[in-house]
């Protein structure tokens, strides 16, 4: 059922919502999480529809917050639709006007007691996510450093506010590449010398993916630039030939290593909606995109060319062993 | 995990000159996994998986359609491959032909058509009878062929779908062709395998587990002749559903249910599986089994040593199966069997709307049959915590619906400070752990109903896991294989868990077959009266079906 509440406040949203689960005979509840979505007019049906289908996987209570014309008169519109979309609800937001500057105001008493609360932007990420009034309500702050403008901009901006419980879809896109690079070394192979991430320009996954190798594998890591679609090569020197990964059609990955046959993998490009629910499964803070980050923006690096976007992290040799070994006891420990 | 880091092989690059000098160019472990990073999962190593009894049910409908919803989660390595044996004149593409069909209809995930590719890809079918010794040996060229070609790395897990009878042959012709021996393998040409690298095998082998204590050590015995006990994955499917193992998330991740856990608090315990279906084509499988040999002594004692064991130590196998030995071996049997059990086969009736038949006129059931398609027992646990506190387990067909649950029923309050009749109809706490359909936890518990009288009234309180998150969460049997080929064992009980529960079970197969005949009871009727008068006896009800 659909609600529309023009002119209102947020007591009488939540009157509405309280009526309309009633109704529906107690739907919508068990509800995990809220979903703060800060979007626009124009980019807010995507926005709606992923977050409505990463819903299904946990089911949540979404809010979509659009502030319009500020300098109108203040005003606040609200859309809401239970019983819908799937488990959870939805309303979305429209403020007009000076309540827009104060949009937390209006969110707080829509949060869902006792559960955490998570605020995605799909467009552009504020300067500092942490501290923007929608990003102070969450505990995991989502944001698309592909989506702004500036990629290696706005990528500088998150470094430099990080606060735990930060994450970006840049690198929430990497994870296949990851799986399956993890498990391409889940079999012995000889020591890695050195490795080359290839990637379309403005591309985050592919500089997250090179920072990630480089810390990871304590070796020189050289990010340079392809004609896409997204990563299409990530290759090994290793003191006993080749390990390369390639995918050229942004579907189906070909696996290749000196002296085996060829093999090939499905590795697909995943859209918004998987991508958030991959990010709502985990909402404790993401230390290995934390460190990631960092070592991106580190004296680790070297801009070979910094117009092409090309650039080589150099290797490390942080105790990996030992940092595991640390969580794993805190595993064992709980 | 250990296993997935170690196992394997790291062929890479042609064999140097000097093999001597190898096991210094080799990194074991892998330095792109971190405990901390949660975002990756678990993948299998490079294998073959050889399925027996590829045309079987089973496979059409759950082990096919799993490995693709695997391979689409990203969860299969790259070259993995997968032969069918059977004794259908077929080509690869036949194989190819129907495990494409049993994805189509049966995949829970959406189909994409370069998961498939790289699914198909890897396909053999090999023909043959299990007699055939050319045709294992086919078998073994086939999967060696393939460890070339795809660089499955001489790792072999097998599949038995088959009937427990065809287990001695196809065991004995896997260690004739071969196929069963780890140290046979040679690295096929052009690749090179590590000093010390050994490739694994793993035998997988459904339910029954024997039909009695003497036959399930025989099935071990010949299992255990070729395959060595950590090789061999006995696959209770009950146990890769994600309420089962929630069990223990709900026990031992929490702490407000560890108090009231034991004979203090609980009075006593249910647990329930009811089928609403008949025995189906399943004839010629039932008669002889029965309910208790075909559903108690898997699943429903498993669902009892979750619910009453120990805090395992640690999550591993070692520790888990430890606790759960415990628990079952320390399992009573009422004293008197003819009134601590019962059982009932079901007669002509309608069942939600539909006329069905009984029992005895199902077609390939002899009309004299004794076997039970009805079973209930009373069990007691002999340790400290549980002393006294009964646990009922009962299963049946034909009963009003499908359910499966497990209800801990506890005591009622010590004194209630309203007057009587305010109570009247405040029942027992509970909470029910709904195992299916529609999975999730239910709690019990009184509530003052609105009004300006004092009364109180049952309500429920309700987390509905199956609503909202099983649309994404792996099949059981998804969860099950994907085990298999890592090789983490916690989920597949092992062969002492199986004798315990014969051990359990026997008795009471023993006393039925001798003195007890099953009672009537009629289709979609919750069972027969004799199993109701058991829990009379005891002052208790069942649960409503």
């Amino acid at each position: 059922m659909t609600i529309d509440l023009t002119d209102t406040s947020t007591g009488a949203i939540y009157e509405a919502l309280t009526e309309a689960r009633r109704r529906l005979g107690g739907a919508a509840l068990g509800m995990v999480l809220t979903l703060i979505v800060e979007t626009t007019e124009a980019a807010q049906y995507d926005a709606m529809r992923a977050a409505n289908q990463a819903g299904r996987e946990h089911p949540c209570r979404v809010l979509g917050v659009i502030t319009r014309r500020p300098n109108a008169e203040s005003r606040l519109d609200a859309e809401i639709r239970v019983g819908e979309t799937g488990p959870g609800e939805t309303i979305l937001l429209r403020m007009y006007g000076a309540v827009g500057q104060h949009a937390d105001s209006v969110l707080a008493p829509l949060l869902v007691p006792d559960v955490p609360v998570v605020t995605w932007w799909p467009g552009q990420a504020p300067e500092v996510p942490s501290q923007s009034p929608l990003g102070a309500l969450a505990q995991r702050r989502v944001t698309d450093s592909a989506a702004g403008d500036g990629v290696q901009r706005v990528l500088a901006n998150l470094a430099a506010s990080y606060k735990p419980g930060d994450t970006d879809f840049g690198w929430t896109r990497l994870t296949p590449w990851r799986t399956l690079l993890a498990a391409t070394f889940d079999v012995p192979h000889p020591p890695v010398a050195r490795a080359e991430v290839l990637a379309e320009r403005d591309n985050p996954s592919g500089d997250f993916l090179a920072a990630w190798l480089s810390l990871r594998l304590g070796v020189p890591v050289r990010r340079a630039v392809s004609a896409g679609p997204g990563i299409t090569d990530v290759r090994f020197d290793t003191a006993n030939g080749k390990i390369a990964i390639s995918r050229h059609d942004g579907r189906t990955a070909t696996l290749s290593k000196t002296g085996e046959p060829d093999r090939r993998v499905a590795l697909h490009r995943r859209d918004q909606s998987e991508l958030l629910a991959e990010e709502l499964r985990r909402l404790d803070p993401d230390e290995v995109y934390a460190e990631s980050l960092a070592w991106l923006f580190s004296d680790a690096r070297t801009d070979d060319d910094h117009e092409a976007d090309t650039f080589t992290l150099i290797g490390t040799t942080i105790p990996v062993g030992a940092a595991g070994a640390e969580a794993e006891q805190e595993i064992a420990d709980q | 995990m250990s296993e997935s880091v170690t196992s394997g092989q790291g062929a890479s690059g042609p064999a140097p000159a000097n093999p001597a000098a190898l096991p210094d160019q080799q990194v074991k472990e892998n330095p792109l996994r971190d405990p901390r990073d949660r975002r990756i999962p678990r993948v299998a190593g490079p294998c073959v998986l050889v399925m027996f009894g590829v045309t079987g049910d089973l496979a059409r409908k759950k082990l096919l359609p799993a490995i693709y919803d695997l391979a689409n989660r990203g969860l299969l390595p790259p070259g993995f491959s997968l032969v069918g044996f059977a004794r259908r004149d077929w080509e690869d593409e036949d194989f190819a032909q129907l495990t494409y069909e049993a994805v189509k209809q049966h995949a829970r995930t959406p189909f994409r058509d370069t998961v498939w590719q790289q699914v198909s890809e890897g396909i053999r079918f090999v023909q043959g009878e299990f007699d055939d010794d050319d045709a294992f040996d086919n078998l073994a060229e086939t999967v060696r062929a393939l460890d070339a070609e795809r660089s499955t790395g001489g790792n072999y897990a097998f599949y038995l779908s088959i009937p427990p009878k065809a287990f001695p042959l196809v065991v004995q012709q896997l260690k004739r062709s071969g196929l069963s021996d780890p140290d046979a393998y040679t690295p096929p040409e052009g690749q090179q395998a590590w000093a010390d690298h050994r490739p694994w095998r793993r035998v997988v082998i459904e339910k029954p587990f024997g039909h009695d204590l003497k036959s399930a050590r025989e099935l071990n015995d010949i299992l255990a002749a070729v395959f060595p006990p950590e090789s061999v994955f006995r696959i209770d499917h009950y146990l890769g559903k994600e309420t089962v193992q929630n069990i223990l998330a709900l026990r031992f991740a929490n702490t407000m249910y560890e108090p009231i856990w034991s004979r203090g608090y609980v009075d006593h315990v249910q647990i329930t599986m009811a089928e609403d279906i008949g025995i189906g084509g399943r004839a010629g499988y039932y008669d002889g089994i029965g309910a208790a040999r075909d559903v108690i002594q898997n699943h429903l004692l498993q669902l009892l040593a979750l619910t009453a064991m120990e805090e395992p130590v640690a999550f591993d196998a070692d520790s888990l199966r430890a606790e759960k030995e415990k628990v079952l071996s320390a399992v009573r049997l009422p004293a008197d069997l003819a009134t601590g059990t019962a059982r009932g086969q079901y007669t002509a009736g309608w069942q939600g709307g539909q006329e069905v038949r009984g029992f005895l006129e199902e077609d390939g059931i002899p009309p004299d049959s004794r076997t039970e398609t009805y079973a209930a027992v009373r069990l007691g646990v002999g340790t400290r915590r549980w002393a006294g506190v009964p646990f009922y387990l009962r299963a049946g067909k034909r009963l009003p619906r499908r359910m499966t649950e497990i209800a801990m029923m506890f005591q009622r309050a010590p004194h209630l400070p309203f007057a009587a009749t305010d109570t009247k109809e405040l029942g027992q706490n509970a909470l029910v752990i709904r195992v299916q359909p529609d999975e999730g936890v239910t709690v019990r518990f009184g509530s003052k109903v609105p009004g300006t009288a004092m009364e109180v009234r049952d309500v429920n309180m309700d987390f509905a896991y199956g609503e909202s998150f099983t649309e994404s969460s792996p099949e059981a049997y998804e969860r099950l294989l994907l085990d298999v080929l890592i090789g983490d064992p916690p989920l597949f009980p092992r062969q002492e868990e199986v004798e315990l529960s014969w051990r359990i079970l026997d008795p009471i197969e023993d006393f039925w077959a001798e003195y007890t005949k099953p009672d009537p009871y009629t289709a979609g009727t919750s069972g027969p009266a004799s199993a109701d008068a058991l829990m009379a006896r005891d002052g208790r009800v069942w649960r409503r079906l």
